[in-house]
């Protein structure tokens, strides 16, 4: 997306925009009128306490819930509606909190999906062989998982499931990736596995956006923090000044 | 593999073990192969006339096995409305080529046409297809448990055309002497000659199912059958995708119906009951969900069944309809408890 770099100022380009973004279940506001700024090209970490918006936000962003007002800003794109059809077309794709695969399917078409031809009549006379099949083994390979590749993904383990689902959004050409709570329930290892992906996808110039409540991985992985509570937008910025933000660590890490 | 104690006992409690794991993890192929040889042997004993009306009507449930397969096993949408489609195709190809002479119910007059076979096939698989287009349209809106009370609504409704649009159907009295195909002078008028269309049509529709379920499209329907909400974020409309499964499989039932009305001759609305989309789900489940192959193994055995119950000793023939009943939903049951993705099938409900 270097077409769309605008070399106005010093600032960072900025990949996605929300403004006064709105959110509410029942009388409860999810996500109240929040505003912020992603960087392009970057890692940003978004923390908070249970219940503070953050999974909302990514589903916001991705279309898989109807957000209730406001914009969001994607390149040149200013959207008040975000359908989850969407989100390829917005340049977005995602994983979920609760690992969403294709469960009887096997692995490669679990990634394949990410990358045949979306219309319905041109994906009827589509074959998944060639490239795309390739990409499919070498991002099996990068997840340690090619040997299963014929394998049902219901078969995996959680964190073989997790990092197939990591793996599925690697395969989507998208510029932003959202990741919901991508390191929850894994061991050491496949959490380094992760990190390392994250920054492979950074190095590329893609835009990461990562909901995750360990302080440590945040603090290590992120380029820039947000910090939501109740919704709305508590502190943004470097990691290490957003987290010794006296607000932060009165709402967020408790006394 | 113990080397250190080669008992007997050990060697005598290790084989039925070996065999019951070779017979589940092969148990596709062993099924095929007992249905296959058993059809062989029945019909060996039974004779060509015979064998012909079994492979015939094989080629009826076969198509609209497939047709199903397309939408249940492989989509994950639980029609219990195909029937309706099966119907359509029929009664178009009834009314489009029956002959003028018995035009008369009462006072009304039938709609005559007289068209040949191959001219009334494709109109009524299209006009089938633009039925299914806005049916599908409005199943749409539904999923899951709602999905089957509506495809269940559609078959109610189609049958209640049948029976009571007698203007066009004749309604109960049914449609007599449908011709049988006929192309450039030469009738399909023979039995063997009809089965070899038959067959023609079914292999036609095993091609194209097959080619769309090992297409792109394909792996979009599986997904869709998976999880529907997450194949959206990757930028496909589940909606379109199921419409369009659905149209095609409506097509193809259709394209059932049509070979069916010209094999009998004679369609009423008692071909296109409830039960028969019943049945036909569970023929698909029973030969395996996801599988073409599986579809075609569940139509043999349930044609086996059909047929060959009638030969069991000391069942009363009033009853025979009753056993092959309960025969098949005992069936079901054990595949339920045991095997759910059907025989040879690919997909658990």
């Amino acid at each position: 997306m270097s077409a769309q770099t605008d070399g106005r100022d010093a600032q960072p380009a900025i990949a996605l925009e929300t403004v006064e973004l709105e959110k509410s279940f029942g009388g409860v506001h999810a996500v109240d009128h929040l505003s912020v700024r992603i960087p392009r090209g970057l890692i940003t970490g978004i923390i908070g306490p249970n219940g503070s918006g953050k999974s909302t936000l990514i589903n916001l962003l991705s279309g898989t819930l109807p957000m209730d007002g406001g914009t969001v800003i994607i390149g040149h794109r200013r959207l008040q509606t975000i359908r989850a059809h969407e989100s390829p077309t917005n340049g977005i794709t995602r994983t979920f909190q609760e690992i969403r695969l294709f469960p009887q399917i096997t692995l490669m078409d679990n990634l394949l999906i990410a990358m045949t031809r979306r219309s319905v009549f041109s994906s009827l006379f589509q074959r998944g062989r060639g490239a795309r099949r390739e990409r499919a083994e070498a991002i099996l390979w990068a997840i340690g998982l090619w040997e299963k590749r014929n394998d049902l993904a219901e078969e995996l383990s959680y964190g073989q499931r997790k990092l197939l689902e990591i793996g599925r959004v690697m395969a989507m050409d998208a510029n932003i990736y959202l990741f919901d709570e991508p390191f929850a329930g894994l061991a050491l290892h496949m959490i380094e596995l992760v990190k390392s992906l994250m920054r492979r996808l950074r190095a590329e110039g893609h835009t990461i956006i990562f909901v995750s409540h360990n302080i440590g991985i945040v603090r290590e992985l992120s380029d820039y923090l947000i910090v939501m509570d109740s919704g709305e937008l508590l502190a943004e910025g470097a990691p290490e000044p957003a987290l010794n933000d006296p607000a932060v660590i009165e709402a967020y890490l408790g006394n | 593999m113990r080397i250190t104690s080669p008992g007997d006992g050990v060697q005598l409690s290790r084989a039925p073990q070996f065999l019951l794991a070779s017979l589940r993890g092969r148990l596709e192929v062993w099924v095929a192969v007992l249905v296959i040889l058993t059809a062989a042997g029945f019909m060996l004993s039974r004779g060509v006339g015979f064998s012909i009306g079994l492979m015939t009507l094989f080629t009826l449930w076969g198509m609209l096995a497939i047709s199903l397969n397309l939408v249940l096993g492989y989509t994950g949408l639980l029609s219990v409305g195909h029937i309706g489609f099966y119907g359509i195709g029929a009664y178009t190809v009834a009314v489009l080529t029956t002959n003028p002479r018995r035009e008369f119910l009462g006072d009304e007059v039938i709609q005559i046409f007289a068209w040949p076979f191959f001219a009334a096939l494709p109109v009524a698989v299209l006009l089938t297809g633009v039925i299914a287009l806005f049916v599908g349209l409005v199943f749409s809106r539904f999923r899951d448990d709602l999905y089957v009370l509506a495809s269940f609504g559609f078959a109610i409704i189609s049958l209640n055309v049948f029976v009571n649009w007698q203007w066009v159907t004749r309604g109960p009295f049914g449609i007599h002497e449908i011709p049988k195909p006929a192309i450039g002078g030469f009738v399909f008028n023979d039995d063997l000659e009809f089965l070899a269309l038959a067959l023609f049509f079914l292999a036609v529709v095993a091609i194209i199912a097959w080619l769309i379920v090992t297409s792109s499209f394909g792996r979009v329907l599986k997904a869709v059958r998976e999880d529907e909400d997450a194949v959206e974020v990757f930028g496909y409309r589940a909606s379109h995708y199921k419409l369009a499964v659905w149209v095609i499989s409506a097509m193809m039932a259709a394209l059932a119906g049509a070979v069916f009305a010209s094999y009998t001759s004679f369609v009423d609305p008692h071909s296109f009951i409830l039960l028969e989309s019943i049945i036909l789900v569970a023929i698909v489940i029973l030969g395996g969900l996801a599988s073409i192959p599986g579809a075609l193994l569940g139509a043999l055995s349930f044609v086996l069944l059909e047929e060959g119950i009638r030969f069991i000793p000391l069942l009363p023939p009033e009853h025979v309809g009753q056993a092959r009943q309960i025969i098949l939903g005992v069936l079901l049951i054990l595949l339920m408890l045991f095997r759910p993705q059907g025989v040879a099938g690919r997909f658990k409900l």
